[in-house]
């Protein structure tokens, strides 16, 4: 399982991070942290599957509908 | 369609009233949890789920594609049926049914209630054209071509969403009035302090407000050309968007003995007055939080609807397989926020509870800001305009402090000291 954020449509509102900490974090200036480095989208590495539930949920609270959970 | 005997536990069929955000995070965890029947989720609007928000923000703003605010499907949902376009007329709980408003019955052994709200309309006399609400993409489109440059826009009603369509029209280079009877715009939950300087920013942008007064009559011939209020003023406009809060959705579950003064009132695990076969999610839902003193109310945040409706899915979904509810209450942190000219209002907790005791925690009104909002000293909610590398902080802040009022462990008071003194901002 991977996750592809979609870094134009992400207004940094940190719901994701409320969901699944483990994965998502902003940065100090209140960023999403995947715009370090990235472009237009994040793709993460493989993420483990005990960390499904967690990420499903922050992709249903992204109020952008910006995350989308792949595998 | 009528099964002629009790359907076995998994099986059945679970209906879902209301086909948007609600009613599909729904229908998803009843399936998650294990419900292998058969779902459908009836709705009235034509369209698949979409979201709200950008209604009022960028969708007014910016033009509309409709097809880039629909929710994507997730799998657990994938096999659901949807019914839209058509509404629900009527349910009988105790005959587990409810009918449509074309005349077809359908059997239910599971019902989800996720039918939200409407706009309230006002009780105003004049003519009918140049008035627009604003909830669905119709609606948005119809305004959207209403607000031509050079338009006279008066919105009545200066809550979050009268507020944001003032933003966005401005804008759009629309002249922009807001006639509203409270004293400062978003009086609640912000109260003055805020409210007030939530005003000055919409005035230095050019927004007029006429406050502490209502329309008493919308004037013109089959069109609203102007506007009269209680103080006697009369304010030319040609479009006119009421924005003075909306009515729940309940008429169709009328006869059933419910209490619906307000929404539909649930227990702690979304159950609607304890019936293990029927929950209810998202705005229409009336749900007690022992975080915030355990009296049920009802929530038009967009965050809740979907932790609403996971909880009242999940809830269902061990139900009706014969599975016994997740025991413990149901306890969100309420969060909700709202943009208005690039600048973003996020708010946590439930300021509304700690309108008595109001603080300036971090940062300057007129600029970035923390507002907090104080019960006996317990921290209820927090407001802020911008400071967006605090909202991790302030979030877990009100965490904290509800724990503690559950009966938690107690919050250090040099922790609440240090936030709520001033403080200082890099
Ligand atoms: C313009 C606008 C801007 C917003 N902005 C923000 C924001 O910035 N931040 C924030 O936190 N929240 C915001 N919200 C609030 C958020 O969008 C709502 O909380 C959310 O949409 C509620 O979802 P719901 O599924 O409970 O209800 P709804 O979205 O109202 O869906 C209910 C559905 O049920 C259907 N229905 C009703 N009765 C029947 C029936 N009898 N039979 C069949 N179908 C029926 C309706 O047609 C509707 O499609 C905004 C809302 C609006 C309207
Ligand atoms: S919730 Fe969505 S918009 Fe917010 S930071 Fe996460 S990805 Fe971006």
């Amino acid at each position: 399982m991977r996750i592809v954020v979609d870094l134009a449509l992400c207004q940094d509102h940190g719901q994701c991070v409320f969901s699944a900490p483990q994965v998502f974090s902003l940065d100090e200036n209140g960023k999403l942290s995947f715009r370090d480095g990235a472009t237009d989208t994040y793709i993460s590495a493989d993420l483990d599957e005990s960390l499904r539930d967690d990420v499903e949920e922050a992709a249903d609270a992204c109020p952008l509908q910006a995350i989308e959970v792949e595998g | 369609m009528t099964p002629t005997q009790p359907a076995p536990a998994a099986t059945g069929r679970c209906v879902v009233v209301g086909a948007s955000m609600g009613g599909l995070r729904a229908a998803e965890a009843v399936r998650k949890a294990g419900f292998t029947g058969e779902i459908v989720v009836v709705g009235e609007e034509p369209h698949m789920p979409y979201n709200r928000p950008p209604l009022s923000k960028e969708a007014l703003g910016g033009g509309l594609d409709p097809a880039a605010l629909r929710f994507r499907i997730p799998r657990a949902a994938g096999d659901v049926t949807w019914r839209l376009g058509e509404r629900v007329a009527a349910t009988d709980l105790a005959a587990r049914t409810v009918t449509l408003e074309n005349g077809d019955v359908l059997a239910w052994t599971g019902l989800v209630v996720a039918c939200g709200l409407r706009p309230r309309r006002l009780a105003v006399p004049g003519p009918p054209g140049g008035r627009h609400v604003i909830r669905t993409i119709e609606d948005v489109q119809r305004l959207r071509d209403a607000l031509s440059p050079g338009a006279r826009l008066a919105v009545v009603g200066a809550g979050f969403i009268g507020c944001e369509v003032a933003a966005t029209a401005r804008e759009l280079g629309v002249e922009v009035d807001v006639i509203a009877p409270t004293a400062v715009p978003v009086e609640r939950p912000l109260r003055r302090m805020l409210g007030a300087a939530l005003q000055r920013r919409h005035e230095a942008r050019g927004v007029r407000f006429h406050l502490g007064v209502a329309p008493v009559e919308f004037r013109g011939g089959d069109h609203v050309t102007s506007l009269l209020l209680g103080d006697g003023t009369e304010l030319p406009a040609d479009v006119v968007v009421e924005a003075v809060g909306c009515v729940p959705n309940v008429e169709w579950l009328d006869g059933n003995g419910l209490d619906l003064t307000d929404g539909v009132l649930c227990d702690d695990r979304l159950r609607v007055e304890g019936r293990a076969d029927v929950v209810a999610c998202g705005d229409i839902a009336r749900f007690p939080n022992p975080l915030f003193g355990g009296v049920p109310r009802r929530v038009e945040h967009w965050s809740m609807v979907t932790e609403t409706a996971r909880r009242a899915g999940h809830t269902l979904g061990r139900a009706l397989t014969g599975a016994e509810p997740d025991p413990a209450p149901f306890a969100p942190i309420p969060s909700f926020w709202s943009d208005q000219y690039g600048m973003r209002i996020q708010s946590f907790g439930v300021p509304d509870l700690g309108a008595e005791d109001v603080r300036v925690l971090d940062g300057d009104l007129d600029d970035e800001v923390a507002v907090g909002y104080h019960r006996d000293g317990r921290l209820m909610g927090v407001v802020l305009i911008g400071l967006r590398s605090h909202y991790m902080r302030y979030r877990a802040l009100i965490a904290e402090n509800a724990e503690h009022d559950r009966g938690g462990a107690p919050v250090p008071q040099d922790r609440v000291a240090e936030r709520t003194v001033g403080g200082s901002r890099a």
